[in-house]
């Protein structure tokens, strides 16, 4: 077992290196930059000049890409363009809003996803399952932000059942510990915190939530009705098993495991469609803040650093799904 | 009176669109307690389906199944699903072809055992495992002890089959079904899981229905064997008397197509000419008429009946195989 996790780490060290390359030069590569974004078209050749000397931008393209790689490496990732502040500070204060929506995201779409897709299986050809057949088609085709739009605009202008916008209400004093505003308000007894959090936490959550959702829903149909054909529910059948030990003991476990990798390949989907759904909903994360940084500013150092923070999120899931194989299915287990 | 009584078991497949199948076509046999009884006939003949259909196996959407299956005076098929769970892997066990993908995968072997116990006989975990073990050991299973947390892909292929005999037998039912259970294996496994079985079954006095392709294993086990064609059985014989006498020219046909040691080398086995789809259907005459070697006109328009033989087995053909005249 060890001995995997250390060989998928040196994977993603160097997947990383890659990735780094990739996006230092492809950024670059992009018309416009920092300087023209911070100073606007009517600056004089002068202030250009200074301002592009003090970023470091009138060294040789391969100098500028040594320095970041050595920086990168020691960790630091230099200082934010627009604000000033270090780059890790301006992503660590967005980072945990962006976990707490996608975590909330992905308990909607696996809690509700897994028991409507197994329901679904079980009354193929049904109302149930055609229902489902389009619900899900649905919920794969319509795109985030007109979802999002559409969800805002019903529930919190017409009907005030949730605020449009925002983590927290306003005005509503409470105590960071985490960053994560639900989990703080429990650990501190703020539980009106907590609460709010919560109500602001539904919308986006479920807008997030929709396409990998349908994703799980099919998945796990398809999954189920295929265990469902194996010679091993014939054989449990035959034991005279009554029918919730088969479900639970022989079906459900062999159906998860398409599901289980699903839901690894989903969490990149989940980091792409964040950035929408925060747009919408104002949420403050990670989304919002890759927004600001390319059409506000051009701020190479936070784009670089979120961009590498985004792949090591999805390789370090992918690497936790890996790992529960080996828990769900012992023929993958290493020995 | 016998222990299992089928009674024109029919199963017809339907599916929407499609012209209805009819893979058991008027089954009737019977099985006596201890008894050992063979349903044998070549792929599709419907000797799967009959057992499934036996066990209500079958999957409940698409097919359609008439007739009596009176285990113990009760009529299986009248039973509610659930009710018939009981009866499953209690009174009847059943052993399948393929012993890989017929366990589940993740799942340990133990668990596998102990839970057709937990189930039937009201055990504990604790002790259903430990009767597991016992079980294991008792159909040769090499240090049970180990076993008991392993999984199917750890095991031989016999091994595993073993490991199913071990499960359709946990609760000594009356009714043991074996269908091809020696198919996925190579032939020494073959015989020793044949070996197994029948210790098995003559010390627990189970009855049991053997469901194979192969004479060898009929010659080898079975009190009584039915030969089953295109889901009609067309001979029902003793053990002996079908070696020595097949009557009905497939049974006849089948027989010499078994390679023989005492046979020159370079000699062209015996086969029977064409081939399933050949079959014309029983209503318009004797579905074997098209590749039979003793076929008359009598064989086809009529619906050829199946007619007792003095010999207490059953016939059905116009025009049979001589009987040798005993000297």
């Amino acid at each position: 077992m060890l001995r995997v996790i250390s060989r998928r780490l040196v994977q993603l060290a160097v997947t990383l290196l890659a990735l780094t390359t990739l996006v230092f030069f492809w950024l670059r590569s992009l018309p416009g930059g920092p300087v023209d974004a911070l100073l606007g078209e009517r600056a004089t050749p002068q202030t250009r000049e200074l301002l592009t000397r003090a970023l470091g931008y009138d060294q040789p393209i391969w100098v500028q890409y040594g320095k970041f790689l050595q920086n990168v490496v020691t960790g630091n990732f230099g200082n934010s363009i627009r604000t000033g502040e270090p780059v890790t500070e301006v992503i660590g204060r967005a980072f945990p809003a962006t976990v707490e929506l996608a975590v909330a995201a992905i308990i909607i779409a696996i809690g509700l996803g897994v028991p409507l897709g197994y329901l679904a299986a079980r009354h193929r050809g049904r109302v149930l399952d055609n229902a489902t057949i389009i619900v899900t088609l649905v919920g794969i085709s319509i795109p985030i932000f007109f979802l999002g739009y559409l969800l805002k605009d019903w529930l919190t202008q017409g009907v005030h059942v949730f605020p449009p916008s925002g983590r927290i209400s306003t005005g509503l004093d409470n105590t960071d510990v985490t960053g994560f505003f639900v989990l703080d308000g429990l650990l501190t007894r703020e539980l009106d915190a907590s609460a709010d959090a919560l109500w602001h936490l539904v919308l986006p959550a479920v807008t997030l939530a929709t396409i990998p959702l349908a994703i799980i829903i099919r998945i796990t149909r398809a999954s189920v009705l295929d265990v469902l054909d194996e010679d091993y529910i014939r054989t449990a059948d035959a034991k005279g098993l009554r029918s919730p030990t088969i479900r639970k003991r022989h079906v459900l476990r062999n159906a998860l495991l398409p599901v289980v990798t699903i839901i690894g390949l989903q969490t990149g989907a989940l980091l792409a469609g964040a950035v929408l759904t925060e747009k919408v909903y104002n949420w403050g994360g990670l989304g919002t803040l890759i927004t600001d940084s390319i059409s506000g500013s051009r701020d190479y150092p936070v784009l670089q650093a979120l961009i590498l923070l985004a792949a090591v999120v999805f390789i370090v899931v992918n690497l936790v799904v890996d790992l529960s194989y080996a828990v769900i299915d012992p023929r993958v287990r290493v020995r | 009176m016998p222990l299992l009584d089928v009674r024109d078991l029919s199963v017809v497949f339907q599916r929407k669109g499609t012209r209805p199948v009819r893979a058991v076509d008027g089954v009737s046999f019977t099985v006596e307690p201890g008894q050992t009884v063979g349903l044998v006939g070549e792929s599709g003949c419907g000797k799967s389906v009959t057992s499934l259909a036996i066990m209500g196996l079958l999957p409940r959407r698409g097919n359609k199944v008439t007739g009596e299956v009176r285990f113990d005076e009760t009529d299986l098929l009248k039973l509610r699903p659930q009710d018939l769970r009981d009866w499953r892997g209690r009174d009847i066990g059943m052993i399948f072809q393929d012993p890989l993908s017929s366990l589940n995968p993740v799942i340990p072997l133990g668990l596998q055992v102990a839970e057709v116990l937990e189930r039937h006989q009201g055990r504990t975990r604790k002790a259903a495992l430990k009767q597991a073990r016992d079980l294991l050991d008792a159909v040769g299973i090499p240090d049970p002890d180990r076993r008991l947390d392993e999984f199917p892909h750890q095991l031989s292929g016999g091994m595993r089959q073993r490991a199913l005999i071990a499960i359709a037998l946990a609760c000594k039912p009356r009714l043991l079904i074996a269908d091809e259970p020696t198919t996925a294996l190579d032939v020494t496994i073959q015989a020793q899981i044949l070996t197994l079985l029948k210790e098995l079954v003559d010390d627990s006095g189970t009855a049991l229905v053997m469901i194979t392709h192969d004479l060898g294993v009929v010659a080898g086990l079975c009190d009584t064997v039915n030969v089953l064609y295109a889901g009609k059985v067309v001979e029902r014989a003793y053990r002996h008397q079908l070696f020595a006498e097949p009557r009905h020219p497939y049974t006849h046909g089948l027989l010499q197509s078994v390679p023989r040691l005492d046979v020159d080398r370079g000699e062209r086995l015996h086969q029977i000419r064409g081939s399933v789809s050949d079959n014309i259907p029983w209503s318009e005459g004797c579905a074997f008429a098209p590749r039979c070697d003793r076929v008359i006109d009598d064989c086809i328009g009529e619906t050829v009946p199946l007619e007792p033989t003095f010999r207490g087995g059953a016939l059905r053909c116009t025009n049979p195989v001589p009987q040798e005249v005993p000297a």
